[in-house]
């Protein structure tokens, strides 16, 4: 029913609005293996969107076709309402997405505040003359940049470590490093690929609330893979349940719940 | 205990992000820029250009043009060598060609020459990585000595195969050629260090420099960021290049005067500059620094101690030089992998907090 709508307020007073992203019967081979096979889903303005699964699914797949390093061998791909052709990932970066990875994928050898300032690359547009001499232009952009970037580093409350190497941080904090740079992109859609993998609960908390508040305060539509099923169900509007490489179930996390296809990926099911 | 950031407060992005947070480092670079440009062109005499002064700093603009590709970038190279001698042969047939024009503008003209062949060899770059790049780069090195050595119109036709760098004047002082004085080498090559320096500390200090990192660190990140690692990898080639065409311009025309393509920018000029970076520490300007005035430097001393103090004979001291030299390299790489840069940096943070350490 909410497919057929444009747009909707939640439970908790947030307007979701249309379909920004439509995946059409994608599917995916690598040789003979079939990773996904014939999914087609959206994910709409403004929601956060779960992507969920047993391991091996083709849940981290299915972010690589949206990110673009993977390119499905079926299916179109629309953006926003246009069909987006066959992109490279720094092109579909500078479209607006952004992600994180599983393993966390930081800059080592930079700083924290580095990290962060790469997410502003794709607004940064001085040319390689401009930044040679560095006072006028490029300066200037710098520290325009810099300020988005302070505040991000603000919300996401890592100001002790800004001028810390990447590669000297504690595991959680690198995390949330991530997402920092992520959201320095002022991503349209952002995705997030198990941002709580070896967490403890505060931590998870932590990251939660941070998924949430940018949400609510960047208006960030978000979709992510997760498999800690409290904050999925917590956190999210809708709910994508995939299994070798086929989709099982679409719908509220209350829905999910009570799909029996589900409940059998996921428990098993007995076979005689 | 002079050397604190405490009472440095920075209230702009500017100051914050100066190359110079704390005032004593501040002041002890502006030392040493007066010293290198007020002083020691006064007392220079030609022992000290020929051995020390003039070599370090031509070397000093290779390591910073290699330190961009590898050291910041990621991407080793060992054609060096090759690279320098673009620049070493395009400065001599832009000196005999249009001999009216000032030979400032060759040298960088020579540079963007550099430039365009490191570009051409850095296309592999996008496909092959690591040490299979390096191979690649190392035909670059044989590739173009051979050009070089077997194409006469590079060497203009001359009998001998060499190139014999012409006099050439800048404000009516003579910098090229066998009649050139001390101070006038020093100094043209000292310009063009702090030349490239700057530039080199700018590009690498904003978008460009963290888009060569975010390659080098890891290329799938930086490409899911927007980074096209076309464009990110043929500009370090490109700029990396340009600084050692420069570098090899003067080494042919103000520091050797006559050159030769397989000695003079042999294989082994691509180690010694690949040596300076690792040394002095990839991914720093000063390492770039501190790696060439290391590899300069440790030969003169050593033969200095050997023969003018212990009493060795020559040719003893200098085959076992070799031998003490890469001992020292194994040993200084064992116990500080990241560099000299990197010592220096522990130093400072130390410095900062002695004498009260905890």
């Amino acid at each position: 029913m909410k497919d057929t709508i444009d747009s909707y307020v939640t439970a908790d007073g947030r307007t979701i609005g249309g379909v920004m992203m439509e995946m059409k019967n994608i599917t995916l081979r690598f040789g003979g293996v079939v990773a996904i096979k014939d999914i087609s889903f959206d994910i709409r303005e403004g929601e956060i969107r779960a992507i969920i699964g047993p391991n091996g699914a083709g849940k981290s797949s299915m972010l690589n076709v949206i990110s673009g390093f993977y390119h499905p061998q079926e299916g179109e791909v629309w953006f926003r309402g246009e069909r987006r052709p066959t992109m490279k990932p720094h092109n579909v970066a500078r479209q607006g997405i952004a992600r994180t990875f599983q393993n966390i994928a930081l800059f080592n050898g930079m700083s924290v505040l580095d990290n962060v300032m790469t997410g502003r690359l794709t607004q940064m547009k001085t040319g390689i003359i401009a930044q040679s001499l560095w006072y006028g232009r490029a300066q200037k952009e710098e520290f325009q940049n810099r300020e988005i970037v302070e505040k991000i580093i603000d919300f996401l409350e890592i100001q002790h470590i800004r001028k810390t190497p990447v590669g000297r941080l504690p595991y959680g904090l690198k995390k949330r490093v991530e997402l920092a740079r992520a959201l320095a992109a002022e991503p349209k859609l952002l995705l997030l690929d198990e941002p709580m993998a070896g967490m403890n609960v505060e931590e998870k908390e932590d990251m939660s609330r941070f998924i949430l508040d940018a949400n609510d305060e960047f208006g960030t539509t978000i979709a992510l893979i997760e498999h800690d099923m409290g904050v999925v169900m917590d956190l999210s509007d809708r709910v994508v349940v995939m299994d070798y490489g086929k989709k099982i179930g679409d719908g509220t996390p209350e829905e999910v719940r009570n799909n029996q296809a589900v409940i059998d990926a996921y428990l098993g099911v007995a076979h005689d | 205990m002079i050397y604190r950031e405490s009472g440095d407060y920075s209230t702009t992005y500017a100051q914050d992000s100066q190359t110079f947070p704390i005032r004593f480092d501040r002041y002890r670079f502006y030392a040493v820029v007066f010293v290198a440009y007020c002083i020691i062109p006064f007392i220079i005499n030609d022992y000290w250009a020929s051995a020390i002064f003039v070599p370090f700093l031509i070397y000093a603009i290779a390591a910073i043009g290699l330190n961009i590709l590898t050291g910041f970038c990621g991407q080793v190279s060992l054609g060096t060598g090759g690279f320098m001698a673009v620049g070493g042969y395009s400065v001599y047939k832009l000196m005999t060609s249009f001999p009216d024009v000032n030979i400032a503008i060759h040298v960088l003209l020579a540079g963007l020459i550099t430039a365009g062949v490191g570009i051409l060899f850095g296309l592999p770059s996008l496909r092959i990585k690591g040490f299979y790049l390096a191979v690649a780069t190392l035909a670059a090195q044989f590739f173009l000595v051979w050009l070089f050595n077997r194409v006469p119109w590079f060497y203009n036709y001359s009998a001998s195969g060499m190139i014999n760098s012409p006099e050439r004047t800048i404000f009516g002082y003579i910098v090229t050629g066998p009649s050139t004085e001390a101070w006038a080498k020093y100094l043209i090559c000292l310009v063009f260090l702090t030349l490239c320096a700057v530039l080199a500390r700018n590009m690498t200090r904003g978008t460009l420099g963290r888009k060569w990192m975010a390659i080098r660190d890891m290329d799938i990140a930086a490409e899911i960021i927007g980074v096209d690692p076309l464009k990110a990898k043929l500009s370090a080639f490109a700029i990396s290049s340009f600084f050692i065409g420069i570098a090899g311009a003067l080494f042919f025309a103000v520091y050797l005067g006559a050159a030769e393509a397989g000695d003079s920018f042999g294989i082994t000029k691509s180690f010694l500059v690949l040596f300076m970076i690792i040394i002095g520490g990839l991914g720093s300007i000063f390492g770039s620094f501190a790696g060439a005035a290391f590899m300069v430097l440790m030969p003169v001393l050593l033969k200095n101690v050997l023969v003018g103090q212990l009493g060795w004979a020559t040719d003893l001291a200098a085959h076992l030089e070799f031998v003490i030299v890469g001992a020292l390299i194994i040993i200084f790489l064992i116990m500080e992998p990241h560099g000299l840069a990197q010592l220096w940096r522990l130093a400072k943070e130390k410095l900062r907090l002695w004498p009260f350490p905890h």
